[in-house]
């Protein structure tokens, strides 16, 4: 029997707030084996990143502190360590990388710096050794174009790129233990496969043993070997993979992998009848001026919506997929008039093109938004009651006690009290927070609902939730809804029509089923193959190549190549 | 790069086009008559009047502005109504003494903000960090003729450590430098304070502690860089602050630069000069902004200058 590398037992970490000491993390243990990987998952407030940073002695001072328990990293204790012995460990036998790779770099050094001051710092090598050693733990995570990316500082490097360079640091001193948080959660799909597929075979070479935290139940499932699922800052249960996804022991394991969408799994969307097009969008187009020179005049243009034409009738969800950049938010703000854009769009049969504010404002009671990040599209400092109020306010529709009446029947509508109006958005959780912005699209009684992203900063059970009441209330006033998503497991729930974006243009449309499950565009298999499947008896496929997407900026008078959709199948057509 | 510049000195010129202006309408509509303080009280009206189309003051208004606009471009910024001296000449001799104080001031300045501002922020909340925002709060409160007398009355008339005034050696320099660098002192340690609290809790700062590297390489490489960013837009900014405590400071301390030049000139209506040190200022100001414009993208490799 060896003897696990790092040993938790009984980390208790305690968190002040003003009504006194809360305990977030409570009596969690467990071991991490020699080239092991083991996933603690559950949802956001389980306490699973809290257990990561107790482990590095990073927990946010004076705020947070270990109350009690030991994290013994083979023979040292970790608990109560000095800064200077902490020093010591971090990277150099416990790594640790991030869930933003945006935010965590250095912005002001380039990636050649930030590598080479971990190498010295912990004497792996000499100062003249140093760009050396840099580059070759730049081949190691696989980055293109090592010798120029040495060179280069974060922002001119993808997400993608800049977690490569986070792997990299954290691999610079051959650590026992990598702690991965949430590594791939910011990072689009296709991306997430290629870093997971990167930490799996360094794993492999290095023998280090991985902890990996993540929400994510497809992830676990593709990378686990052992997995911990935690609650309120409590072990819940604790099991191998593979008899953790064959035979949940605890109810909570049980509900949340129920609740796991699962990419082939969608029941059957139902057969509607044929409803009125409720949004009619023409040749959209969306450029965005780059300005330079002597007289700053336009030099190039971000072809971020590249002749996009859609419809969507009464009762219909046609969801928008694709990758970060591709133009599927664009979209759904220029339909709203909140960027510019060339085309034809036209809401219940009423173009919008040229329409001033003016001749905006009543076309706004038929199309609405719900955006991705549920607190920061409230306003902190208005009841929520008054928000959901504001638009019937606005197009003077209801004042008075009808207004009352009216927000409170809206509330009661996406499931929440009507008593909870007179408080504030941060009183509210994630899900409510959303139901509440649901509420205030609603209140107008819109046709149309684009909906952005919208629950895809929601665990997965409140997600579950959120998909729920968007169902019903299309079952039951006939709304459409154009739902802008990159899961595409969501999507399959929702979904009646599939548009697949690329650098702007559609690449493959159609009905769900066509496209979800009969995929013939390269790009749209390519996003699906590296959706990970929340089943670890599955063996993973080859993965499709990835290739260099291309920019969307281009000098003035030059454009992309138009694509021609081709129809292969009744409404289903594909981009040659 | 070079259209950037060009671009922006385009610009420049255009701003102080239109200070020009705006300089010019605003002394055209004082109620003081240049012509009677040149004549003296005791004057007739007749000579008021002679001296008045002498200088042209009877013309339209757009005549005298056109005639101004000329002759700056041609770099005739006039003769002094009083002194018999050309403007550009009164100028060029002061300008270097209010150079010198300004340099000197802005380094003191930066000191003792930049300085105040990093201990606050690391000693945040703490005993430390609440004296030094109540010396911040008073420094930005203060009147700086009050500063400046206090400082002459402790250090130069009690002590003797200091000349009570006037310009020559290292000595001299001392006092109106800290009196005018005393309130910026203030803005500087405030905004730096925020400014490192802000960075200290960035996910880069959590990286770097993460690498194992001692507290001093992550303030001194990680922190204090990024937080000195929005520091540079505001010095160039700072420069306009400056050309107003300077009239007040060189008068205190009998500081022969463009300050003490404006205050004589302002209280006579002379008012080519009054023309002259506007322009100078403005030219300052705008200069100092196009220079921390330029400095930014050197220090921040986001900034591109396009």
């Amino acid at each position: 029997m060896t003897d696990p590398v790092l040993s938790v037992r009984d980390l208790s970490v305690q968190v002040a707030t003003p009504a006194g000491a809360k305990t977030v993390l409570d009596g969690l243990s467990f071991d991490l084996m020699p080239g092991e990987t083991l996933c603690l998952a559950g949802e956001s407030g389980s306490g699973k990143s809290m257990t990561a940073l107790a482990i590095m002695g990073l927990l946010p001072k004076p705020m947070c502190r270990i109350a009690g328990g030991s994290v013994r990293l083979g023979e040292t204790e970790l608990v109560g360590l000095s800064d200077a012995g902490y020093r010591q460990i971090r990277t150099a036998r416990v790594a640790m990388i991030f869930q933003e790779p945006m935010t965590s770099l250095n912005p002001l050094m380039t990636v050649q710096q930030q590598l080479t001051e971990t190498l010295l710092e912990h004497g792996v090598c000499s100062r003249a050794q140093a760009p050396g050693r840099a580059l070759q733990l730049l081949r190691d995570v696989q980055l293109t174009e090592p010798e120029r990316r040495l060179k280069q500082y974060p922002h001119e490097l993808s997400g993608g790129m800049r977690q490569r360079v986070m792997i990299a640091i954290a691999l610079a001193c051959d650590p026992e233990v990598l702690i991965a948080d949430e590594p791939t959660t910011a990072l689009d799909v296709t991306v997430q496969a290629e870093i997971l597929d990167l930490i799996r075979n360094l794993q492999r070479d290095h023998g280090t043993a991985v902890l990996l935290i993540t929400h994510d139940m497809g992830v676990v499932a593709e990378t686990a070997d052992r997995v911990v699922i935690l609650r309120h800052g409590q072990e819940v249960e604790s099991a191998p993979v593979r008899d953790l996804f064959a035979a949940p022991q605890s109810a909570y394991a049980q509900e949340l992998l129920a609740a796991v969408p699962r990419l082939g799994s969608a029941p059957a969307r139902p057969e509607k009848p044929q409803g009125d097009t409720v949004l009619d969008v023409d040749e959209l187009s969306v450029r965005f001026d780059v300005k330079g020179g002597l007289l700053n005049r336009v030099k190039a243009r971000v072809h971020a919506v590249e002749d996009v034409s859609f419809s969507i009738r009464a009762g219909e969800t046609l969801a928008l997929v694709g990758e970060s950049g591709c133009g599927k938010s664009t979209i759904g703000k220029a339909l709203l008039g909140l960027v510019p854009w060339d085309g034809s769009v036209s809401v219940m049969g009423r173009q919008i093109r040229g329409l001033g504010p003016a001749g905006l404002k009543p076309v706004r009671r038929d199309i609405q938004m719900v955006f991705q990040d549920p607190g920061a599209s409230l306003d902190a400092r208005m009841t929520v009651g008054d928000q959901v109020a504001e638009p019937l306010l606005i197009h003077g529709i209801a004042s008075g006690s009808e207004l009352k009446d009216r927000a409170e029947h809206l509330f009661r509508r996406v499931g929440l009290s009507a008593d909870m109006m007179t408080r504030y958005p941060h009183e509210f959780s994630g899900g409510q927070r959303q139901r509440i912005n649901i509420a205030r699209a609603l209140s107008l009684s819109p046709k149309v609902i684009v909906a952005d992203e919208s629950v895809s900063a929601l665990d997965v059970s409140v997600q579950a939730q959120v998909l729920d009441l968007l169902q019903e209330l299309q079952d039951e006033d006939g709304l459409a809804f154009l739902f802008i998503s990159h899961d595409m497991a969501v999507i399959e729930q929702v979904a009646d029509r599939v548009m697949v974006m690329r650098l702007g243009q559609v690449v493959e449309e159609g009905p769900r089923d066509a496209v979800l499950r009969d995929p013939r565009h390269r790009y749209t298999r390519r996003l699906l193959s590296a959706v990970p499947v929340p089943d670890p008896t599955r063996i993973r496929p080859e993965r499709i190549e990835t290739e260099s997407l291309g920019s969307p900026i281009w000098p003035v008078g030059q454009g992309p190549a138009k694509l021609a959709l081709q129809e292969i199948a009744q409404g289903h057509r594909v981009a040659s | 790069m070079p259209a950037y510049l060009a671009r922006r000195l385009m610009e420049s010129i255009l701003i102080l086009l239109g200070i020009t202006l705006v300089t010019f309408i605003l002394l055209y509509l004082v109620p003081a008559d240049p012509a009677r303080q040149i004549a003296g009280r005791s004057a007739t009206a007749e000579t008021v009047q002679n001296i008045r189309d002498q200088l042209g003051l009877n013309d339209p208004f757009f005549m005298q502005y056109w005639r101004y606009l000329t002759a700056l471009f041609q770099g005739d910024m006039g003769r002094s109504y009083l002194q018999r001296a050309e403007v550009s000449e009164l100028v060029a001799s002061r300008l270097p003494a209010s150079l010198l104080l300004m340099v000197a001031a802005i380094v003191t300045e930066l000191i003792f903000g930049l300085t105040i501002g990093i201990v606050a922020a690391l000693r945040r909340n703490r005993p430390a960090d609440h004296g030094l925002m109540i010396f911040s709060f008073v420094s930005i409160s203060a009147p700086q003729f009050v500063i400046g007398i206090l400082l002459l009355y402790v250090f130069a008339v009690k002590l003797g450590w200091f000349p009570i005034g006037g310009y020559g050696s290292f000595a001299h320099v001392v006092l109106p430098a800290v009196t005018l660098g005393f309130l910026g002192a203030g803005w500087y340690s405030r905004m730096m304070r925020s400014s490192m609290i802000d960075v200290l809790g960035q996910d880069f700062v959590r990286t770097a502690q993460a690498k194992g590297l001692g507290k001093a390489r992550i303030i001194l490489r990680h922190v204090i860089p990024n937080a000195i960013l929005p520091i540079i837009a505001m010095i160039g900014i700072d420069i306009g602050l400056f050309m107003s405590g300077i009239v007040v400071v060189e008068s205190v301390f009998g500081w022969p630069g463009i300050g003490q030049l404006a205050w004589q000139a302002i209280q006579r209506v002379d008012i080519p000069v009054i023309m002259g040190v506007t322009m100078i200022s403005a030219t300052a100001i705008v200069l100092g902004n196009l220079l921390a414009d330029l400095v930014a993208p050197m220090i921040d490799p986001r900034i591109k200058t396009k």
